[in-house]
């Protein structure tokens, strides 16, 4: 009798001791979930603060106003940053413009041209490329590339060029890194059998291997405008930042970002209202090449 | 015909690659060759009156190490989650997704939301503890990502084996797992000091920029980056900014060699075991 009882006890505690670990595993289960929500309730409080800061200025202001307003002066409470708008696209576009084709070849370069010993070299330059500060950029921009600007067209330096040539820069370790992974996962048997065909090197690199890691070179290079729509620091010693239309490649500029940068360490009221406007402005634009980087991406099989 | 296009366009890559090359050794030979001698006791420690980098540099560690203790925890758990647990569903690809848009928001609007938030409605005014809780955001993908990255290498056998004798999942987890990819993890977390090093627009609009010698995570401190964006911005010496920088830039490169180096000590090790 006492012995039947005695190993009923022992059966119940082995089966509370089960129960608890089972508890346990899932209390644990739930705090890994937890910290992994952590990400979706700090997007969600910051968009909803930038929006929720944002949007009722863009009532008071008016949203054509605000998004197609040409004169951006705080002091007489008008608020319009077409001109910023402007100023960030063409500093993107010339980014693009400068740093895709340079970035690109320099992918091919470390992917399928470069004698091993170079590229042992030249990839840690990139990675160092991307990990040199935003704020490095812009003083090498402020003593190197202005003076130079300036010689040729005595303006200063402080331009729309300055602002595109720093960029370029900036966003090459972005497209070199991505692309030539893209191209280096390219199957073999793609570039062999276009070899085998009679075609040259060249030939099946920009006919064959380009187009096949295409979705990984494009990702590449809507990371690359990411990083330029958002730069602040390296463009803020660079741009010349005056809030009024670029003409031309010489015209002192101030972009979205700029725009935040400079004033919001004194602004109040409306103009403090009208910067996370341009905050929000600035999300869309992030929200756009989101959405383009997720087309992209989603054709590729993994 | 068609040998001397390809001449050409191979001609065209080796300058590409030549150009990214030089453009690196440009700006870091300018920038070192400028500030090194400036480099003395006196700028890094300060004179007198004349105050050195020390508050900076302290102000710097002390955002490093903030941003980490509250990062890395928080990134190092998503992934394990994300990796170990998580099967696809609605709720994996909202954390997904939001992973995603942290990692591509500009860190103008982390500030932004830093100053909205942590300064003004927590109350935590300009301090070292506003910057570090933005920064920590801004990280927190970044962390996850790499950790993720990490973890997948960890073979499945390894974790069927801990299974099979009978291990609990956590048991497997931190016996196991963890162990295998600890050295991803390490790199992972070397990485993100870099970019904190790097940060300034959203550590200026949180951190504010006082400096002195921070005597708690409440007072306000002024970041090497921040620094260097003050006295590159404001013009006030020129020879002070290329040393700063210089700073800047020995720290990113040795941060980013020891990753390297690290990783391939530990693989050295795996290798002999």
């Amino acid at each position: 009798m006492e012995r039947i009882l005695t190993q009923r006890k022992i059966k119940s505690r082995k089966k509370a001791i089960k129960l608890d670990r089972l508890v346990i595993e899932k209390i644990i289960k739930n705090i890994f979930l937890l910290a992994a929500i952590t990400s979706v309730a700090f997007m969600v409080l910051i968009a909803g603060f930038t929006l929720a800061k944002g949007l009722p200025a863009i009532k008071e202001i008016g949203l054509l106003e605000f998004v197609f307003g040409m004169k951006w002066k705080p002091g007489a409470k008008i608020f319009g940053i077409f001109p910023m708008i402007i100023a960030s696209l063409y500093a993107t576009i010339g980014a693009i413009v400068v740093g895709v084709p340079i970035g690109l070849l320099t992918a091919i370069f470390i992917a399928e041209v470069a004698p091993k010993w170079i590229r042992n070299i030249l990839e840690p330059m990139v990675d160092l490329l991307a990990a040199i500060p935003s704020v490095v950029y812009g003083f090498f921009g402020l003593i190197v590339i202005l003076p130079i600007i300036d010689k040729q067209f005595r303006n200063g330096g402080n331009s729309l060029l300055a602002v595109i040539l720093i960029l370029g820069v900036m966003i090459l370790p972005t497209i070199i890194n991505i692309s030539a992974y893209a191209i280096k996962t390219v199957p073999k048997e793609f570039k062999e059998g276009s070899l085998a065909l009679g075609a040259t090197k060249m030939q099946t690199i920009f006919k064959v291997t380009l187009p096949a890691a295409k979705s990984g070179v494009l990702a590449g290079v809507i990371l690359g405008i990411g990083r330029a729509v958002g730069e602040t620091m390296a463009v803020l010693l660079v741009a010349g930042n005056a809030a009024i239309m670029p003409t031309s490649l010489m015209s002192r500029v101030r972009t979205l970002t700029a725009n935040i940068a400079v004033e919001m360490s004194y602004a109040t009221g409306l103009h403090q209202e009208a910067l996370f406007a341009t905050g929000v402005v600035l999300f869309a634009f992030i929200i756009v090449l989101n959405i383009a980087l997720r087309a992209v991406t989603s054709k590729e099989v993994y | 015909m068609r040998k001397i296009k390809d001449n050409l366009v191979t001609g065209l890559i080796w300058i590409a690659g030549a150009i990214t090359g030089l453009i690196l050794i440009w700006i870091v030979l300018y920038v070192v060759i400028n500030g090194i001698s400036e480099l003395n006791i006196e700028f890094l420690f300060g004179n007198g009156d004349e105050k050195g980098l020390i508050p900076m540099i302290i102000s710097t560690v002390y955002i490093i190490a903030l941003s980490l203790v509250i990062a890395a925890p928080l990134g190092i758990l998503s992934a394990i989650y994300l990796v170990e647990y998580a099967k696809q569903g609605r709720l994996v690809s909202i954390i997904r997704f939001s992973i995603e848009c942290l990692a591509s928001i500009p860190s103008i609007l982390y500030g932004l939301f830093g100053l909205i938030f942590f300064v003004t409605i927590c109350k935590l005014s300009f301090s070292l503890l506003s910057g570090a809780l933005t920064v920590s955001i801004m990280i927190l993908p970044t962390i996850i990502r790499t950790v993720e990255e990490a973890l997948k290498t960890v073979p499945q056998s390894y974790r069927e084996g801990s299974l099979g004798l009978g291990a609990t999942k956590i048991r497997t987890i931190t016996k196991v797992v963890i162990p295998s990819s600890i050295s991803g993890i390490v790199t992972s977390l070397i990485l993100s000091v870099g970019r904190i090093i790097g940060e300034t627009a959203a550590i200026l609009l949180t951190a504010g920029m006082v400096a002195r010698i921070p005597t708690s995570v409440m007072d306000s401190g002024r970041t090497l980056s921040v620094h260097l964006y003050y006295l590159a911005k404001e013009g006030i010496s020129f020879e002070k900014a290329f040393a700063t920088a210089t700073v800047l830039l020995v720290m990113v490169l040795v941060l980013n060699l020891s990753t390297k180096a690290f990783a391939k000590w530990i693989e050295r090790k795996n290798g002999l075991v």
